[in-house]
């Protein structure tokens, strides 16, 4: 039964984000990513992770994709844009992507992993567990992310403002 | 708890390879992406799906090793991903106010 999960997400994730690529409007892009997003959403739910599936599912399709569906549509890009122009870039890009996964599988085949029995403790994902780690050992970056992000909001309406003086 | 008891045991199912299997390839498709798209919103997004394989791989390891620890880092890895797409997509728009376009091809001042 769950393997049937499994496969159906893995199989959903791997055909947006495949889709995604070979998508000729961006926003149809942004929309296929979106259910990739939903379906490793899934996967986290499955690994017992329940708090990283809720945050993901905030974070990724509540913030991030709607800010660049945002993007898209202040554009207003008219003209389609497609994939690299000449055709040998398209298939040396095809060609290194499919290189690296070769390298990366070789790596991941070679190296013996410890027979990992199926996670024993239910309680890994759960948002008190995942609390107390982050309120006592993470404590410190916990609370840098939060300048990281404010001065990334400082930097993002510091960039976008026109600048009327010239200077 | 008892919902949470029976998904562990229905975990056994699923080696801990398939997930690794699963992040791999999706970084892949997110390397290919980067190189192949023109559009500089498709790279950005093949990006977020690496940072994405990534977290996923995390994930599950820190799930098998009943490790919480590996769940933090996702959550800081969520973290940089979302203040880095919000800079990005400004840049973006500056790029687009200065050049008219989101093609990579126009960004060849550096070029010579």
């Amino acid at each position: 039964m769950s393997q049937i999960f499994f496969y159906a997400l893995s199989a959903v994730a791997i055909a947006c984000s495949l889709l995604m690529l070979f998508q000729r409007n961006a926003m149809y892009s942004v929309l296929y990513l979106l259910v990739c997003f939903f379906s490793v959403a899934g996967l986290y739910i499955m690994l017992n992770a329940q708090f990283l599936a809720i945050v993901h599912i905030i974070v990724y399709a509540g913030a991030i994709m709607v800010l660049f569906l945002y993007v898209l549509m202040f554009l207003n890009l008219n003209t389609p844009s497609i994939f690299t122009k000449s055709n040998m870039l398209r298939l040396a890009a095809i060609l290194t992507g499919g290189s690296l996964f070769l390298l990366l599988f070789a790596a991941f085949y070679q190296t013996e992993l410890v027979q990992l029995p199926a996670p024993t403790v239910d309680t890994t994902g759960s948002v008190q567990t995942l609390g107390k780690v982050l309120f006592n050992e993470f404590l410190i970056p916990f609370e840098l992310s939060s300048v990281l992000f404010l001065s990334a909001m400082v930097g993002v309406i510091i960039m976008n403002k026109k600048d009327k003086s010239n200077g | 708890m008892d919902n949470a008891v029976a998904l562990s045991e229905q975990m056994r199912a699923i080696p801990l390879q398939n997930f690794i299997m699963l992040s791999l390839i999706l970084f892949s498709i997110g390397v290919m992406g980067i190189l192949m798209r023109r559009n500089l919103i498709v790279v950005f997004l093949s990006i977020e799906l690496m940072l994405n394989a990534i977290n996923l791989m995390a994930a599950s390891f820190s799930s098998y090793h009943n490790d919480p620890q590996g769940q933090a880092f996702v959550f800081f890895i969520m973290v940089v991903a979302a203040a880095e797409v919000a800079i990005g997509l400004a840049m973006l728009v500056m790029i687009y106010r200065n050049t008219k376009s989101i093609d990579i091809n126009s960004l060849d001042k550096l070029k010579w």
